[in-house]
């Protein structure tokens, strides 16, 4: 099974578990796990390569300009770990299905679970940092949901956003490392990275980028000082917990830095950062957790120390130690998936994870005991169960480690923490399991059924089986895959047996057995002196940072962002005008290569009149219809001027836009104040207008220098005058390029106008379903009415002009191929066609007796133009390629066909539909009882035909 | 320069500043209105500095002539400014309708936030 499809199958399979949850329980369970079995097996389809040393590549270019390359690989390490997430993955999807409540919402579980899972199978088989970088951020995120499962509980929730915080804040010092370390290499490509150790190593960039890794991999793997978010994630369901927090998500640094270890391992930062991290976090976990009543706390700490244990293994930088490391790895998940289950089953059952509440549960729950004492044992280091093996290979390792110049720092503070992890383990079997069966627990406990004990049970066996076969069980995995973390250089000599004959390591095996079993013993007294001794309490500390940076960044967000939009806008406007100066000043200006034109009488008069105008309204800003008036003769003056200058479309176009949006601005005046009160002080007026004249001689300025010179480069513009005819078939240069060469362009256009339109009638619906409604019901009139509010004249000269306009709107709609038009400006005049109706005859009367629909104009317009775009696929061109021919019609003169026409006509039913979409809306607000009438005019000019009849009869 | 003012590029340059002086004045005064007005001036000058941009031609539109070698003006700023116009009057549609939906709410058309003292809340 391709790579791809292993990496994508967990993602394609998370939608299932959400649908098929109406389909029950077991559906939406079997959906999940049948997608990670395929996921599975795919994976294991590749395990004889694997095996055979062979690396498994295949990739896509997917944004190479950005070294962003979809490339994943398979060598030993990704197999281990693809291996226990997916492997474990399984197991506690079967767990989940019996240990979630009826209440708990399943199919959302397995589809969060799912993409967890595909985002951690993502991580371990990518071949591009980059990529692991989404996958990475891709488990944060999915983590979230996951501990925020019970989105009831304070605790998930807090947990969740702890957990988000620091594994997030983590992932964004990775993203900085993982830039430092790309650039050196030259090459996102994990393949390439890992070829370039010490061109890497060299690099005075090496330390920041070991940091800002290291840090992403600290955080994400819970070491000191960022363990603290751990603990508080077993909030989260059980299975959430045994799955995160042995095989999974806290794996996932280690997993990083072991991918890392061939290109940033071996120097004495690596050393001292990784090791003596590593070291700290392996002691104060085993510590804490002795001092845990909470089962899940106790796992979690123990979990933090176990990492820490691993980290100083990859820390110590030698071959031996990180085969040792990757062996442990193996063994951790393993009886720590267990356990974890364990104490879920114990917490479903007794209904209580208080060890002081627990104990002499043999009794009552034979088997889970079983399970949870042998995986305990395994935890803490007793033949001949795994952990025996790699914790006694993990004393040896220390013994041959010189930290500082001491030969004695290393193996005496891990024998130390050997010895707390022995205690917890023993206080883990000795208070809940042994000891004297109580009557007081919360239930009954007893034995689960089958399905929620059968995984931990395969676990277990795996943790007797390699304890006893290791070399034959986990020897060639351990060797594949301490065979990729070590770079593909040649494995040192090791042997995984449980005899390696009276070495110091087994000295220390022995003392720690020792001195946990006198620990426990002294647990009681030592228990009241931890609790009366001072200690930093982890959340309080991480609650008081997050207030403080939240109050900081309130500080920072309120004091830029207050609210005051004139504010931004005037503070907007003097940085433009700053960085013009800016630009201005460090700039070179060229002399002036064109010569300036004449102008006639008539142009200079019409722009006489859009100076007065523009002043007028600005003067006059506050009387708002008379500055309404005074606009529109900017508008028309505007569209006089485009014609002059030779640009008839735009002349159109301006002209029909200038309609429309009066119309609109007047409707919405209807219904507000008709004039600005005096606010701003004199001032403030003076400050804006001196702003509004620097920018104004700004811009001036800059058009005047730019248009008395040529282009700098050759414009793209003779091209299109060039291909116009030839290419796209018509002559009208402008209409070519917007049907045509940027078609594209018109086409994402045409999506937003609709879009606006939709925006609009949302937020009338919005409006109107308020309180709002009942106010515009009762408004009355704020200005006196005309009396006559459908004049016969304007109805009667609408319903003649409506044909003609219709008429209009098509003969510019077809030639705007080859002359002035287009379906813009069609399809403008054609919605002022229909606004006329509505404007003479009243909304009601008019809308009463059109039958279109404006959502659908507006999507067949969207669709008929996306069509002609595809259509070009057939005939093997891309999206848009416009096609067209000549026709001879007897009768008629020679006329032209193009698939651009198509396209045009689309564009004319999304400006119909937008338009009047957004008038409509407007519209509707003036709705009042009673408005309707069921004549067009005020006056019923039927009234006279009726008298007479009338008459006749009598 | 001994010509007069009265040339195309200086009378466009200057309806360029003007509006665009206009359109910011209006932009920061305080009620919704002006500020739609100001906008809209604002595009108007936007607009026509863009158009200016492919440098002004009298009497060369491009509209290719099958007859005759006629110059012409350059199509690409006009085709970029008919979009522009277009997609401004969305805009223009969509500012004034929430405009009017929030004076209608709030029978309020001041364009600034009431500043309210933060509320502190935290999920616990």
């Amino acid at each position: 099974m391709s790579l791809f499809l292993i990496a994508a199958l967990p993602f394609l399979g998370a939608v299932f578990p959400a649908l098929l949850i109406r389909a029950g329980r077991n559906a939406s369970a079997s959906a999940a796990g049948l997608t990670t079995f395929l996921a599975f097996v795919g994976l294991m389809l590749h395990a004889p390569a694997v095996f055979r040393g062979e690396v498994i590549q295949v990739g896509v270019d997917w944004l190479p300009a950005l070294g962003l390359n979809a490339n994943f690989f398979l060598d030993g390490l990704g197999f281990l770990f693809a291996t226990m997430i997916l492997g474990i993955g399984l197991l506690i999807i079967l767990y989940a299905r019996f240990y979630l409540s009826r209440e708990d919402p399943m199919g959302q579980f397995y589809t969060y679970l799912l993409l967890f899972q595909g985002a951690m199978v993502g991580i371990v088989l990518s071949d591009n940092i980059l990529l692991l970088l989404v996958f990475w951020e891709l488990t944060s995120l999915s983590s979230f949901l996951l501990i925020g499962y019970w989105k009831h509980l304070p605790e998930g929730r807090q947990g969740a956003r702890m957990a988000l915080a620091v594994t997030g804040s983590g992932g964004l010092a990775m993203i900085g490392g993982m830039m430092i370390l790309g650039h050196i290499a030259g090459s996102y490509d994990l393949s390439v990275i890992l070829q370039n150790k010490d061109l890497i190593q060299a690099s005075p960039l090496y330390l920041p980028a070991l940091i800002l890794i290291l840090l992403g991999c600290f955080t994400k793997s819970a070491q000191f000082p960022f363990h603290f978010w751990l603990p508080h994630a077993m909030a989260a369901p059980t299975p959430v917990s045994a799955y995160l927090h042995s095989a999974t998500m806290v794996k996932a640094g280690l997993f990083l830095m072991a991918r890392l270890w061939p290109v940033l391992a071996g120097t004495p930062e690596w050393f001292y950062i990784v090791a003596t991290t590593g070291l700290v976090t392996m002691l104060l976990g085993a510590v804490i957790a002795l001092f845990k009543d909470d089962l899940k706390a106790l796992l979690a700490f123990s979990t933090v120390s176990h990492l820490g244990l691993i980290t100083m293994l990859l820390g110590f930088g030698t071959k031996i130690a990180a085969v040792t490391a990757v062996f442990h790895i193996i063994n951790h998940a393993t009886f720590k998936a267990a356990l974890f289950m364990s104490a879920g089953i114990v917490d479903h059952e007794a209904h209580t994870r208080d060890i002081k509440r627990l104990g002499g549960l043999r009794h009552l729950m034979p088997v889970t005991a079983t399970l949870a004492i042998v995986a305990s044992l395994s935890m803490a280091g007793i033949p001949p169960f795994n952990g025996f093996l790699s914790k006694e290979m993990m004393l040896e390792e220390t013994v041959h480690t010189l930290w500082g110049g001491s030969h004695y720092v290393v193996p005496a503070l891990a024998l130390v923490a050997a010895l707390f992890s022995a205690a917890y383990s023993f206080r883990f079997i000795g208070h809940v399991f042994l000891g004297k069966t109580r009557d007081d627990y919360p239930a009954k406990p007893h034995d689960p059924g089958f399905g929620m004990w059968a995984g931990p049970a395969l676990l277990i066996t795996l943790v007797i089986l390699i304890g006893l076969f290791s070399a034959k069980l986990a020897g060639p995995l351990v060797a594949v895959a301490a065979g990729a973390v070590i770079g593909g250089a040649e494995l040192p000599y090791y042997s995984l047996k449980l005899w390696h004959g009276l070495t110091p390591a087994l000295y220390m095996s022995a003392v720690a057995v020792i001195g946990g079993l006198i620990l426990l013993k002294m647990h009681a007294p030592l228990m009241r002196a931890w609790n009366a001794a001072p200690r930093p309490e982890a959340k309080q500390i991480f609650d008081a940072v997050m207030r403080t940076l939240t109050k900081l960044s309130q500080i920072v967000t309120d004091g830029l962002h207050n609210g005051a939009i004139t504010r931004y806008a005037f503070l907007m406007m003097l940085f433009i005008i700053g960085i013009s100066y800016y630009a201005y000043s460090t700039g070179t200006v060229a002399t002036p290569t064109r010569d300036v034109q004449a102008i006639g009488a008539i142009p200079a008069i019409a722009w006489f009149c859009l100076v007065v105008a523009t002043l007028a309204v600005v003067a006059k800003h506050r009387q708002r219809q008379l500055s309404l008036v005074l606009i529109g003769v900017v508008g028309l003056v505007v569209s006089l001027g485009f014609n002059y200058l030779s640009a008839p479309d735009l002349a159109l176009t301006q002209l029909s836009v200038e309609v429309v949006t009066m119309v609109l601005l007047l409707l919405a005046l209807n219904f507000m104040p008709k004039d600005s009160p005096v606010e701003a002080p004199m001032w403030v007026r003076l400050r804006d207008g001196g702003i509004a004249v620097v920018g104004g001689l700004g811009a001036a300025a800059l058009i005047y220098a730019l248009m008395l010179r040529d282009f700098a480069l050759p414009s793209i513009s003779e091209f299109h005058l060039a291909n116009s005819y030839k290419g796209g078939g018509g002559t009208n240069v402008v209409n070519v390029i917007l049907v045509d060469f940027r078609g594209y362009d018109t086409f994402g256009e045409i999506i937003v106008l609709g879009i606006a339109a939709l925006v609009i009638y949302a937020l009338t619906e919005a409006v109107l379903g308020t309180r709002v409604r009942a106010y515009l019901l009762n408004r009355k009139p704020d200005m006196p009415q005309a009396g006559d509010a459908h004049p016969m004249m304007m109805v009667v000269a609408t319903r003649v002009m409506m044909p003609l306009a219709l008429m209009v709107a098509a003969y510019i709609f077809f030639r705007g191929h080859n002359l002035p038009g287009g379906g813009f400006i069609a399809g403008l005049i054609a919605a002022i066609a229909l606004l006329m109706q509505y404007m003479a005859s009243g909304f009601s009367w008019a809308s009463e007796r059109q039958r279109m629909f404006y959502h659908g104009t507006i999507g067949s317009g969207v669709l008929i133009a996306a069509a002609t775009g595809l259509g070009s696929w057939f005939s093997g061109s891309p999206f848009l390629t416009s096609a067209f021919g000549y026709l001879h019609w007897a009768p008629l003169e020679e006329f032209e066909w193009a698939t651009a026409a198509l396209f045009d006509l689309g564009v004319f039913l999304a400006v119909v539909g937008a338009v009047l979409l957004a008038l409509e809306s407007l519209a509707r607000f003036a709705w009042q009882p009673g408005i309707s009438s069921e004549h067009a005019m005020d006056i019923n000019p039927a009234r006279d035909d009726a008298a007479e009849a009338a008459e006749g009869e009598a | 320069m001994s010509m007069t003012f009265l040339n195309i590029e200086f009378l466009v340059a200057s309806a360029v500043g003007l509006l665009t002086a206009a359109g910011i004045y209006l932009i920061l005064r305080r009620r919704t209105f002006p500020v739609i007005l100001g906008l809209s001036l604002l595009t108007y000058g936007v607009n026509i500095f863009l158009f200016a941009s492919g440098r002004l031609m009298v009497n060369a539109p491009p509209i290719l002539n099958k007859y005759a070698e006629v110059p012409y003006t350059d199509p690409l700023p006009q085709a970029l400014v008919l979009t522009a116009i277009v997609i401004s009057f969305g805009m223009t549609a969509v500012v004034v309708m929430i405009a009017l939906a929030a004076y209608l709410s709030a029978r309020d058309d001041k364009i600034d936030m009431p500043h309210h003292p933060e509320d502190e809340g935290e999920d616990a």
